[in-house]
């Protein structure tokens, strides 16, 4: 991994790069962001964009690329950058990456490319999402389209649920000519873009942008489609001539602790209280007719360390909550949230109970909640994840107030596809079993990916087997070997 | 969007509207419900789906007006169109041979009850019906429960038509008279499918009852539809609607049912205003609709259990 820069573009040699800071993401102040729900990032202007990429050390073995997931060229995208031809940088992005304005705003680049990013030895990484972002958002205001000009094949492809793996497939397969129907059973196309990552985190303005572009190139979207109850797999394959499905249909059900008090009034898991809120408009109401309890004044805690937890529980404080917590049984070292979103919610005033865990939820005799007990943690020995498993301290019991509590524990997997497909195969805990290479499941013909085969996890690893199964359904459909 | 190809008041406040979903028709089996939302700015609810033409492509909904998308959807006529249909979701009612099988169907309950009651007669049951109603104005689907059941009865709370009294009232008759029952299905307000369920409970009969709690997704993803059965969370969409109804934490169900009354109440009084502000003449029904609402709500204030109602969704 020597650094060198063979006729670069940068004019600074790799020493002086070194010496230029990282360049700070220009914010909306704590006290005011956490009021309202627009954007708390407010993106690089072309000037910090620049002075940003000239402090890539354009190493000749780049190790973001070989970890980044949809395998995105960030060398030669920062060249760009550095060169001022913004849209050619965004274009060498989607070569590898559908949705640059999502990943840009939402992935953990500290596990990936940034994590890996060789200035980080000595100074802070190149921001490398910042970066991204900054080139989509450019593209997106110039209006720059490129629909690609591609023989058709004839080939059909059905992809189930609008989620980061089903665009990313759709977008790939598009491009190599085949026909692309996207089915959602919502009444609005993204997924977990649209219903479970806010809006001070990912405007939905830029979804609808992102999934403007794919209606240029072509793809087709059909909503209110459950598949597995509106029209199965084998309906699609046998009836509706399509010559290959991509399953990605994303997080199951909501895990729940299974102690006492669960199912009072007060208790959300974190997926109904996003979705209230990001899909449904509720804290709109009553201009909107979903409806959700008032948080202002209110004590409201979450229960979880992740990015959903993390999104819950600011949303919370944005929708007027006099105290917000979190709760989470681990210490910070084992927090699963992206580190910016933990930083952010600190400024914001969130505070965090940590190496604590909910015990019981406490009610006012009349089905509404009023409190949870909780236990302090301590770390024990690692357990199977490698991490440290925290044991409760005796005698360490405390109650915390709280009107109303949000659950963001994990999921399980969606039962409706699996039950509804002979022969398709699941693991243990109801995951489609899909190959880790090629993304194909037990069935011919039929791929999957993203949280339905892995269970949760995040976008960017969502879009990168939706980038892999679309390169093996463009494959299968050429060569018909499976 | 979806087209309503007809219309009709089943009763007042209660309306038939048929709808061409094709790819709902050609996979709605008994026991199953769709999710609507009528508007931009509108709720997910979840309603009743009484039957399906899969040659039309057509779907046959039943809504009672009770909160503010509720009534919208009873004042809407043929011709018009519902933003969003999403169905069919839940899992189908068990249907076999169990032999004798009472179907309970209380208020507009009984159009959900009725496609079950009819796939049990084809299936070889004796199928036994007990409709119930609050007066003779609300009962609903006669004619349509007594083609698909060998005996059909009817209560009304008032005495008002036929027999005066609950569904309770006729099922603890059928006991006592000695009649083998094989399985109940009881489908209904929560208030009526617990009495069932403390009744058949003493007989060891097996019961079963369709669930209908707060609901956004229906698709297994955001868990509102939580219901407490055996002592664990089980999910109305995915697992059900349908539970054994000696397992049901109707409790849990009402308590959980209450969590939006006071939003309700409020966006149910918000749109009123709204219709009252509007010019004469724009009216296309909906006074009439609002009117069958007092009486509902009045009930709703009064009765805490009947909030399956106020909820303005499934029955």
């Amino acid at each position: 991994m020597s650094p060198t820069a063979n006729k670069s573009l940068n004019p600074l040699p790799n020493k002086e790069r070194m010496k230029v800071p990282r360049q700070c993401m220009p914010e909306q102040a704590a006290d005011e962001r956490n009021k309202n729900f627009s954007e708390v990032n407010l993106g690089y202007s072309p000037e910090l964009a620049r002075q940003e990429a000239l402090r890539c050390l354009e190493c000749s073995k780049p190790s973001c690329t070989d970890n980044c997931p949809v395998g995105v060229d960030v060398k030669k995208f920062v060249e760009l950058i550095v060169a001022g031809d913004f849209l050619a940088a965004a274009a060498k992005i989607r070569e590898s990456n559908v949705l640059p304005a999502v990943t840009g705003r939402v992935c953990p680049q500290e596990d990936h490319c940034e994590g890996h990013c060789l200035l980080s030895k000595k100074v802070k990484p190149l921001g490398i999402g910042y970066l991204e972002r900054f080139v989509a958002d450019y593209e997106q205001r110039m209006g720059n389209h490129v629909v690609p000009n591609v023989p058709p094949t004839g080939k059909k492809i059905a992809v189930v649920g609008s989620g980061p793996s089903g665009l990313t497939v759709a977008g790939d397969l598009i491009q190599k000519g085949h026909k692309v129907r996207v089915f959602e059973a919502l009444h609005e196309l993204g997924g977990v873009l649209v219903y479970g990552i806010p809006e001070f985190r990912l405007p939905k303005q830029i979804i609808r942008e992102q999934l403007d572009y794919m209606r240029e190139m072509g793809v087709e979207f059909e909503t209110d489609v459950v598949v597995g109850r509106t029209v199965t797999i084998d309906e699609l394959i046998n009836e509706e001539g399509y010559d290959a499905v991509y399953i990605g249909t994303g997080a199951g059900l909501p895990q729940f602790m299974g102690i006492p008090g669960e199912h009072l009034n007060g208790v959300y898991s974190a997926n109904e209280f996003l979705t209230r809120i990001n899909l449904m408009k509720a804290y709109k109401f009553p201009q909107y007719d979903e409806p959700m309890l008032d948080l202002h004044g209110k004590d409201v805690a979450v229960i979880g360390g992740g990015n959903t937890a993390l999104d819950a529980i600011r949303s919370a404080l944005r929708l007027g909550a006099r105290k917000a917590h979190v709760i989470y049984r681990r210490s910070d070292a084992e927090m699963p949230a992206r580190a910016e979103e933990v930083h952010h919610a600190k400024q914001e005033g969130i505070d965090f109970q940590m190496l604590t865990a909910p015990v019981e939820f406490l009610s006012d005799g009349k089905g509404w909640l009023t409190a949870v007990k909780c236990v302090r943690m301590e770390l024990g020995e690692p357990d199977s994840t490698g991490r440290r498993r925290p044991v409760p301290v005796k005698g360490s019991e405390f109650d915390l107030p709280l009107s109303v509590a949000i659950m963001a524990i994990g999921t399980t997997a969606n039962p409706i596809v699996p039950s509804t497909t002979p022969g398709l195969g699941t693991d243990k805990r109801g995951y489609i079993v899909a190959d880790a290479e090629k993304q194909r499941t037990t069935r011919k013909g039929v791929f999957a990916g993203g949280d339905i085969v892995t269970g949760a996890a995040t976008v960017i690893l969502a879009m990168g087997a939706g980038r892999r199964a679309a390169a093996s359904i463009h494959e299968y459909l050429a060569t018909g070997e499976w | 969007m979806f087209k309503i190809i007809h219309a009709e008041f089943l009763a007042p406040g209660i309306k038939r509207l048929v709808l061409a979903a094709p790819r709902i028709a050609r996979k709605q089996k008994p026991g199953q419900f769709v999710i609507l939302r009528v508007h931009e700015e509108g709720e997910r609810i979840p309603v009743t789906i009484e039957n399906s033409d899969p040659a039309r492509g057509t779907i046959s909904i039943v809504v009672q007006a009770a909160g503010k998308t509720t009534q919208m959807l009873t004042a809407l006529n043929a011709g018009e169109n519902i933003l969003d249909v999403v169905g069919p979701l839940g899992k189908p009612s068990e249907i076999e041979n169990f032999g004798t099988v009472v179907v309970v169907g209380g208020g507009v309950g009984t159009a959900m009850a009725y496609p079950s009651a009819a796939a049990f007669k084809k299936a070889g049951n004796r199928v036994i019906s007990i409709v119930g109603a609050r007066n003779k104005e609300l009962v609903i689907l006669e004619q349509e429960m007594r083609a698909v059941s060998h005996t059909l009865l009817i209560t009304t709370d008032d005495g008002s038509y036929a027999d005066k009294g609950f569904v309770t009232d006729k099922l603890r008759q059928l006991i006592e008279n000695g009649t083998r029952i094989d399985l109940v299905l009881a489908i209904g307000p929560i208030v009526m499918m617990k009495a069932v369920a403390e009744v058949t409970r003493k007989e060891n009969i097996r019961t079963m009852v369709s669930l209908n709690p707060i609901m956004i997704d229906g698709t297994g993803m955001c868990g509102g539809c939580r219901v407490l059965i055996d002592n664990k969370s089980e999910f109305a969409c995915v697992d059900g609607p349908e539970f054994d109804a000696h397992k049901v934490n109707f409790d849990v169900l009402v308590q959980r049912n209450s969590m939006y009354r006071d939003a309700e109440q409020r966006s149910l009084a918000e749109y009123r205003r709204e219709l009252a502000e509007k010019p004469a003449g724009s009216c296309r029904g909906e006074c009439k609709a609002a009117d069958h609402a007092d009486g509902d709500r009045a009930k709703d204030n009064s009765a805490n259990q009947d909030c399956a109602i106020a909820q303005g969704g499934r029955r």
